[in-house]
């Protein structure tokens, strides 16, 4: 599976790199976009210096995880993202006949390369917030944030696999689930607890995004030492569970739409 | 200016059909606007004198900039043009005894008339329930609000030019992906839609201003709000109008220059 995955990647890449005066402006453009709210959040620092009690730092340390997490799923899982056209043009159902996982092929159908700048970002900005943000690195820590990045990374595409699963009931992409993608990322780059109590328990409870990111931060940076936040990120991976259930009734209810 | 009317018309009924996904967008934009506020609030109760706008002024900011956004945001821009661009029906589109600049400018201007039609009211509307200082609230003064609505018809006028650039750049690039995002990018950045210009480092803050993207939502969202008001005002908005016609003009130079190049490969 994976050697085929690879073939898929290769073409892929060889297709971008066919444009590639298009590609690279894309690129930049991807890079452009994380690097304004970047910007935006230097700017607010420069006047306030602090949000709640979290530094200029530890605001980027904790948007660079994040971003990094967002831009590997967009990268990998953008198959879900242009699913619905899948569905309207009529490729859903040629992966239905092939005999490999249908998930398998959706994640190899699209590999969003332009995301690499948007990854750049984020890995700069880790990078940034790790060296500048004085905290006293022993392994516990280090695993937490390598945790944090792998759990972002999966609740993230659980839930691009939720956008697309969505597909097969509305036909439509519904716009509304950019609020759980692109908005968690938006407002993700804080450190969910400044948003209040009931924002924290929705995102803890409903959508786990603080168990990736409020949680473990404050285990991070040293304000909780309450060792079962090490393991909160691997926890909210069970949110592909219930993603993948939808994915499942989905596929069993799915009528072609004849294209 | 007849057939540009009547183009302005169809397009903007075409917008009306797509009342589902307005609904979705709404919802969108509401928790976009509480969320935003949530962190600027959270902002404020830290440092509440490095504030360089009221709370309610702030929140009244965001709501606006949220229910005005297929108005004026580069966000909103119409992604049909890109289409017949990329599928060569463009061609069609070249056959008309019109001139395409001007059936394209009223035709994008009118998808974000119809788009913000539908979703500017509910948002504000509900945006005014919300208490202080969370809420939207009034502006100033009746004249505020008639230059409010002046600075706004000029702002749509900038952003739909704007718009033509991007859709002219892609003649030559073929692919939008790359243009639209650095424009909307920059554009974002520079009307204040990630950060309101106020906030930004004074010097900073004046530069941006002379550029054409604070021309958009920054300008009348601003004289809402009674964050801009006298002879800055006044200045800001004969820039729009300056924009509007530089822009304009730049737009129809680089037509004259892509159309002359345009190949379509049958079909």
């Amino acid at each position: 599976m994976l050697k085929l995955y690879g073939k898929y990647f290769s073409i892929h890449l060889k297709s971008v790199m066919q444009y590639k005066g298009s590609f690279f402006a894309t690129v930049i453009g991807s890079f452009l976009t994380s690097f304004t709210v970047f910007l935006g959040i230097f700017f607010l620092f420069q006047r306030f210096h602090q949000v709640e009690d979290f530094t200029y730092e530890q605001v980027l340390l904790c948007y660079g995880i994040m971003l990094m997490g967002f831009a590997v799923a967009q990268m990998f899982a953008s198959g879900f993202k242009v699913f619905d056209s899948m569905i309207a043009n009529g490729e859903f159902d040629r992966i239905l006949c092939r005999p490999r996982n249908e998930i398998f092929q959706v994640l190899a159908y699209r590999v969003d390369f332009v995301r690499i700048g948007m990854l750049l970002q984020g890995v700069v900005m880790l990078a940034y917030g790790l060296l500048s943000c004085q905290v006293d690195w022993n392994f516990p820590r280090v695993v937490t944030v390598v945790f944090m990045v792998i759990g972002g990374c999966v609740l993230f595409s659980a839930l691009f696999l939720l956008d697309g699963s969505i597909a097969f009931f509305t036909l439509q992409g519904l716009e509304f689930m950019n609020v759980f993608t692109y908005g968690a990322i938006e407002h993700g780059k804080y450190p969910l607890g400044i948003y209040g109590r009931e924002m924290l328990t929705f995102c803890t409870f409903v959508v786990p995004y603080a168990l990736v990111q409020y949680y473990p931060l404050t285990y991070v940076l040293g304000r909780s030492d309450n060792p079962f936040f090490i393991f909160l990120p691997l926890v909210a991976c069970l949110f592909v569970i219930p993603c993948w259930i939808v994915w499942r009734i989905g596929v069993r209810r799915y009528k072609s739409t004849g294209s | 200016m007849k057939k540009y009317l009547a183009f302005f018309r169809l397009r903007f009924t075409m917008g009306l059909q797509y009342r589902a996904a307005a609904l979705g967008g709404l919802a969108c934009q509401f928790f976009w606007g509480a969320m935003a506020i949530l962190a600027f609030g959270a902002f404020y109760k830290t440092d509440p004198a490095s504030f360089p706008m009221s709370m309610p002024a702030t929140a009244s900011y965001i709501w606006l900039q949220q229910a005005l956004l297929t108005l004026v945001s580069m966000g909103g821009i119409d992604q049909e043009f890109f289409n017949v661009i990329q599928s060569g029906n463009v061609a069609y589109e070249l056959c008309r005894p019109v001139d395409v600049y001007g059936m394209w400018y009223a035709r994008s201007a009118a998808t974000r008339v119809a788009n913000a039609f539908m979703r500017c009211m509910p948002v504000l509307a509900v945006a005014a329930l919300v208490p202080a200082p969370y809420g939207l609230s009034a502006p100033p003064s009746l004249t505020a609000f008639l230059l409010f609505l002046v600075s706004l018809a000029l702002a749509l006028g900038v952003v739909t030019a704007l718009g033509m650039i991007v859709y002219m750049l892609t003649f030559h690039t073929i692919s939008p992906r790359g243009v639209r995002l650095i424009a909307v990018g920059a554009s974002d950045f520079f009307s204040g839609n990630i950060v309101p210009l106020p906030f930004f480092p004074e010097g900073f803050r004046q530069f941006s201003e002379l550029l054409p993207f604070s021309s958009t939502a920054n300008v009348p969202i601003r004289i809402y709000t009674g964050d801009l008001y006298g002879q800055e005002m006044l200045w800001l908005m004969l820039l729009q109008a300056f924009w509007i016609a530089a822009l304009v003009a730049l737009g129809k130079l680089l037509e004259w220059k892509e159309l002359k190049n345009v190949v379509v490969q049958g079909g």
